[in-house]
């Protein structure tokens, strides 16, 4: 059961759009963008608050890959992996990441919910390949040394 | 606020006077390259540092008041292009410009001291090709040898102020369409200037908005889509960052043509600085009046509206794009009835690129016949692409069309890095081909490229070397659609993944001689039968590495070699006994103990047992282990 102050937020952020269904994509971005990850129970809240039924609104969340059900770490790093950063070899970062971070394809976010690594198609900073991005912040030019002594870095911050 | 045409001029001409009024500008770059390479630190230094230092004052309006200091304005820009030098500086005095590169913290101060309060210019900062140094942003060759519309004012002022982009003549396009021109006029114009959609279709521009404006119904809607997911572009990004104002203009003007009241701007959701910027650009006009109801005084009203991807490529397409504005699952549907019939919400709809919009405004004010006289005869006009890859000067160029890659690669771009070998560009992203050597001196317009298996799209340029495998980028860009593929036809969902399977059976050497057939029956298959245009250019970069790069496939089925040694798969590890001094650490670091020999004599590599992770190589003080393609 998520605590009542999920709610009154979730309330706050639908008065922001109405309660229609063209609301939903921006409510629930927002919701994620609040709690890091979509939490289920509000999903079913959202869509009875703008009027659409419990499965459409599960079937929108579903088809867009950047909504998450699952709770993502405080770090959320993704890899560019698209064709400028690949061709400038950005799967080593993404294999000394997984590495150091035990993470795998399969497993994206560390136990300790500190990080969470993904890939993304592209960053739009392709002069700059290989990227990647820590939560909003774009990183330039990476190198696997470079993202080992980022996260150095930021379990130093904690 | 302004409500009437003379306030609108008033307002430009203010501006103009305040920009005239600086006696310098500092000009730090904030597009999303300069950003991750630290340029809002350099911005926040300079600030400090102005407000702190004597005979300069920080200004933000520098008309009116008397000023004993020296009137500075730091400033965020949008894409100054050269993103690989980042973070870029321009000194603006006047006419005269000094553009620095890589600008870092402790720089700010000397060129505070010696450009700003001083004229000098500081060598060490200057942008050096050879034995030259550049001082003037327009003399870098980079920059010289471009032709820019769309980006005319990336770099040049502060991408967050209406007032720096009404000094540079924003909104007299609009006037000039709502005051000088009905809204016929405004449609044929843009007809005459043979704009074609650049978000990579290259439907022509004026036709369509003709299309929206004779539909009964009154209801429509202008829509830009700014959902530019091709990997490897970043043009539409830049604009909406650098110069969001020309593009909400230029949508205003659609709107204000084919009497739609309300615009949709898409923006994808890796994007955020677009987004931010796009709000901001939002906000001021409708403060000043310029976005809202009975603009500048006339029975024309607009609003705008931002919508937010959220991670789905398909959504660049055009019906799965206005679903997602909808709220639905970004799928596509069978045409017709086409967007310009039933788009958004099931209106007639004009829905053009970021970049198609941008281009607006100036074809407004300087004619349909100035337009023409750019670009070729089929594809007027200029384009801009995003240079990347294996090339000297990456960045954010714009180009008439006609252009060749030769031009672009080596002129613009400088050739590739540190001097290798072309071999390949990739255009148009996972729905374009490849383009080598021999197409070097085509001119690229919208079709003169098809007959090689390839699209301009929109406008991704990735640049390869001799250690590209191509087999490997066709997989790439096939696990791309395939992942992408929204899975509504069956052509798409299913064919991409036979599709993929086959190519990551080549590069990892199982491929089978048959496959090769396979592949293009497979591919012919999903262009005819797809339903939309994502899933029908799915398989070009297939299509187009088969035909120039066949024999490379040809090695990796039947001689199990990777020339550019890149498919793992394929690698040999092999330890050079001349230089193996027989150290042992290979053997201790191998994970599988597939090294074995006696210390002091050279090691050997069982590749039988060899899982090819490289340690061996990677731990070698020798140099003596390498891999045998």
């Amino acid at each position: 059961m998520l605590d009542e102050s999920y709610y009154r937020k979730t309330d706050e952020i639908i008065a922001r759009y109405g309660k229609e269904p063209k609301a939903l994509i921006p409510v629930m971005q927002d919701v994620q963008a609040e709690y890091r990850y979509l939490p289920g129970e509000l999903l079913s809240y959202i869509a009875k608050q703008i009027g659409i039924t419990e499965t459409k609104a599960y079937s929108v969340a579903t088809f867009y890959e950047n909504f998450s059900f699952e709770a993502k770490g405080k770090y959320v790093i993704k890899v560019c992996d698209g064709t400028a950063c690949h061709v400038r070899h950005s799967t080593p970062v993404l294999e000394a990441l997984w590495k150091e971070l035990g993470l795998s394809k399969k497993k994206h976010t560390t136990d300790d919910m500190m990080f969470t690594v993904e890939t993304v198609s592209c960053l739009g900073a392709c002069g700059l390949a290989p990227t990647m991005m820590v939560n909003d912040q774009v990183h330039p030019s990476m190198t696997p040394e470079k993202a080992l002594a980022l996260i150095e870095e930021l379990r130093r911050n904690g | 606020m302004i409500k009437t045409v003379e306030e609108l001029v008033q307002a430009q001409c203010n501006a103009c006077e305040e920009i005239k009024h600086y006696d310098c500008r500092i000009l730090v770059c904030s597009g999303t390259g300069c950003i991750a390479t630290g340029s809002h630190n350099i911005y926040d230094i300079f600030s400090k540092l102005v407000k702190e230092t004597e005979g300069v004052e920080l200004v933000f309006s520098p008309c009116g008041g008397h000023h004993d200091e020296k009137a500075v304005g730091v400033k965020k820009t949008g894409c100054q292009g050269f993103c690989e030098l980042g973070p870029l500086v321009r000194i603006q005095k006047g006419d005269r410009v000094i553009q620095y590169v890589k600008v870092q913290p402790d720089d700010c101060k000397d060129i505070l001291d010696k450009s700003v309060l001083g004229d000098e210019v500081i060598d060490r900062l200057l942008y050096k090709k050879g034995e030259t140094a550049y001082v003037q942003p327009d003399e870098i060759p980079f920059i010289a040898k471009q032709t820019r519309i769309v980006l005319e004012n990336c770099g040049k002022f502060d991408a967050e102020s209406l007032d720096e982009y009404m000094a540079a003549g924003g909104f007299s396009a609009l006037k000039k369409a709502m005051f000088e021109m009905t809204r016929d006029e405004v449609i044929d114009e843009v007809d005459k200037s043979g704009l074609r959609g650049r978000g990579g279709g290259g439907f022509p521009t004026g036709k369509k908005w003709k299309q929206v404006a004779r539909q009964k119904e009154t209801q429509r809607y202008v829509v830009c889509n700014g959902d530019e997911g091709d990997p490897g572009a970043f043009m539409d990004g830049s604009v909406m960052e650098g110069d969001p104002f020309k593009l909400i203009e230029g949508m205003m003007i659609a709107g204000y043509a084919v009497r739609a009241n309300d615009g949709y701007i898409y923006v994808r959701a890796e994007y955020p600085m677009s987004v931010a910027r796009l709000r901001n650009a939002i906000t001021l006009l409708e403060e000043r009046g310029l976005l809202g109801d009975n603009i500048l005084g006339s029975d024309f009203s607009f609003h705008m509206h931002i919508n937010k991807g959220a991670g789905a490529f398909v959504c660049g397409e055009g019906s799965a794009l206005t679903a997602s504005i909808e709220g639905n699952r970004g799928m596509p549907r069978t045409k017709p009835p086409r967007t310009v019939e039933k788009g958004l919400w099931e209106k007639p709809t004009v829905l053009n690129n970021v970049e198609t919009y941008a281009n607006v405004p100036k074809i407004i004010l300087q004619g349909a016949d100035w337009f023409r006289s750019i670009g070729t005869a089929g594809s007027p006009g200029c384009k801009t692409f995003s240079l990347t890859g294996a090339i000297e000067n990456t960045g954010l160029i714009e180009v008439p069309m006609g252009s060749t890659l030769r031009q672009i690669i080596f002129d613009i771009g400088g050739g590739l890095k540190n001097g290798a070998d072309f071999k390949a560009v990739q255009i148009g992203g996972p729905s374009g081909g490849c383009l080598t050597e021999e197409h070097l001196d085509v001119p690229l317009d919208f079709d003169s490229v098809k007959k090689y298996n390839a699209i301009i799209g929109s406008g991704g340029m990735v640049v390869m070397g001799q250690d590209t495998c191509m087999v490997e980028v066709a997989r790439f860009f096939m696990s791309f659609t395939q992942r992408e593929s929204c899975g509504k036809c069956t052509p798409c969902r299913e064919g991409t993944k036979r599709m993929l399977e086959i190519l990551e059976r080549i590069v990892n050497g199982q491929g089978k001689l048959e496959d090769l057939d396979t592949l293009e029956e497979l591919a012919k298959m999903i262009q005819t039968m797809a339903l939309c245009g994502l899933g029908k250019s799915a398989p070009l970069p297939v299509l187009s590495t088969l035909a120039t790069f066949r024999d490379e496939y040809i090695e990796h089925i039947v001689d199990k070699k990777c020339r550019a040694k890149q498919c793992t798969a394929l690698r040999r590890y092999v330890i050079n006994p001349a230089f193996c001094k027989g150290c042992s650490k290979c053997a201790r670091n191998c994970p599988v103990n597939a090294i074995s020999g006696v210390v002091k004599k050279p090691y050997t590599i069982d590749s039988d047992k060899c899982i090819k992770c490289g340690a061996c190589k990677e731990n070698c003080a020798f140099d003596a282990v390498y891999v045998e393609a």
